[in-house]
């Protein structure tokens, strides 16, 4: 899934976000709200927070380290560029 | 935030200091019971938080205590500049031999404290100090180390006062400087100081200041004083405009972007950082220019808070552009900011590159902010531009484009980095 901000987007692997504990961890580690848990526990990415984005990477950690595969941050500022 | 006369007399009895028996009353009736328990002449005071209220006949002399009730209830009806009268102060009216000045106030350039004495009370400070300036003795403090009454002593000293008088007046200093400091004032007066004929002192009035952002740590006091929290005794209301402007601030925790004061400008501000809000503010006017408003951001403030302030700049009438300036930040980021005011931009359906004069914001992750200004054509400044420098461009812009409005011309577009 992805969803656009004015100037970030955030896309999430599917599997990721079907992940529920995955999914928990993102919730916990963006420290402005880009993500929350829905009843399910499936990953939702909450589009008003999008901009607020520090570009602080922990939701790449929260991943194991897999940040730019199951969690791109991209920077539509500078050519759609990927955070890594 | 100011007292009135009749709270800061109570704040200055609390504290030990000598005050004579007075009276606080809204009802001309208790006026006249109060001068009946003086049982002597006695002055009626309006309580208004304005000047000259001698010469608007708020203070009168009351030899009855009829006479007490009739002025009470003239005082009562007097506006005096702008302001109803919160009540009356009923004092005695003390036979005095002679008026004191003494007086602490926050020297904002030292950043401490400065006790300030003089033998002579009863005018104001000013001009004793003016026109008989060996008769005046200041003398900083700590606000942190425990105050000494030696202090006092020397001060007082350094104006001539010597024997009985010193030794009675040291306590009455000392516990006005003390009294600052707990309080957190920005101004702890007492003029006059008078000495009575049995050589014993009293505070005859008082002016005190608390200073704003303290309020919270002196709730006790505010309430036994009836001060409720929302008084806030500025010079003037808050307009619709400030009154918004702390409504963003409070949006969220992060970081402080509002405190914003209304003015009959063009040109929008969005600045802060150090004491970069008054500089720049100031430089605005230096180079001719008309500000819409003041205001402060810093302390990393969020992206929609940033976005709400400049939208509210932004939308004040008369706003033709906004200048979005700071000093060198280090806890502000140069790119949520630039988020902030070009998101109000975009969201109001204005070009960020026409609406935006200059953007002069460097510091911490400038080149992220570079890029986001780069990328949207607005004008920005690095750190090679002074804050003066950018402010002057600012109003050549605005100027310009006011110019080109008049004529029909194109708006003048100084160079810089877009």
């Amino acid at each position: 899934m992805r969803k656009d901000g004015t100037f970030i987007a955030v896309e999430v692997a599917d599997e990721t976000a079907a992940d529920a504990a995955l999914a928990t961890k993102l919730t916990e580690a963006c420290p402005v709200d880009i993500f929350a848990t829905a009843d399910g526990g499936k990953l939702e990415i909450v589009e008003k927070n999008l901009d607020e984005c520090v570009l602080c990477r922990l939701c790449m950690d929260a991943v194991g380290g897999r940040g730019p595969d199951l969690v791109k941050i991209l920077k539509l500022y500078d050519d759609g560029a990927v955070l890594v | 935030m100011r007292f009135f006369e009749y709270e800061a007399r109570e704040v200055v009895k609390r504290a030990g200091i000598p005050v004579t028996d007075f009276g606080f009353t809204t009802d001309p009736g208790e006026a006249r019971e109060i001068a009946q328990r003086i049982g002597g002449p006695t002055v009626i005071k309006s309580q208004v938080l304005t000047g000259g209220r001698m010469k608007a006949g708020g203070v009168k002399f009351a030899d009855t205590p009829e006479e007490a009730e009739a002025y009470a209830r003239d005082i009562l009806a007097l506006e005096i500049n702008g302001h109803m009268p919160r009540g009356v102060l009923v004092d005695p009216k003390a036979e005095v031999e002679q008026e004191y000045y003494a007086g602490v106030v926050w020297d904002g350039t030292r950043k401490q404290p400065v006790m300030i004495f003089s033998p002579v009370g009863g005018i104001d400070i000013e001009q004793v100090a003016e026109e008989q300036p060996d008769k005046v003795g200041r003398k900083h403090f700590s606000n942190i180390l425990p105050f000494g009454d030696f202090e006092a002593k020397e001060v007082i000293a350094s104006t001539g006062v010597t024997g009985s008088a010193l030794n009675k007046l040291t306590p009455i200093v000392a516990r006005l400087a003390k009294l600052f400091v707990e309080n957190d004032m920005t101004l702890a007066e007492i003029n006059p100081l008078g000495r009575l004929k049995d050589g014993s002192f009293v505070a005859l009035d008082a002016h005190m200041d608390i200073e704003n952002e303290a309020r919270g740590r002196h709730k006790k006091l505010l309430k036994d004083l009836g001060v409720g929290d929302e008084e806030t005794r500025q010079a003037r209301e808050a307009t619709p405009f400030e009154l918004a402007g702390e409504a963003v601030d409070s949006q969220d925790h992060r970081g402080v972007a509002g405190n914003v004061t209304e003015f009959d400008g063009n040109l929008g501000l969005v600045i802060g950082a150090g004491g970069g809000s008054l500089t720049l503010f100031d430089a605005v006017r230096a180079h001719g220019g008309q500000p819409a408003n003041y205001c402060e951001i810093g302390g990393n403030p969020s992206v929609s808070k940033t976005c709400g302030l400049a939208k509210l700049v932004l939308q004040k009438p008369g706003v033709d552009k906004i200048a979005v300036m700071m000093s060198i930040v280090s806890n502000t980021r140069v790119d949520i900011v630039a988020r902030g005011v070009i998101k109000a931009c975009l969201e109001l359906g204005h070009d960020p590159a026409e609406k935006i004069a200059i953007f002069r914001i460097p510091g911490a992750w400038e080149e992220e902010g570079f890029k986001i200004l780069e990328k949207y054509g607005v004008e920005y400044a690095d750190r090679s531009v002074s804050l003066n420098e950018a402010a002057r461009r600012a109003v050549e812009k605005i100027q310009g484009t006011t110019a080109a409005s008049e004529t029909g011309a194109p708006g003048l577009i100084p160079g810089g980095h877009t």
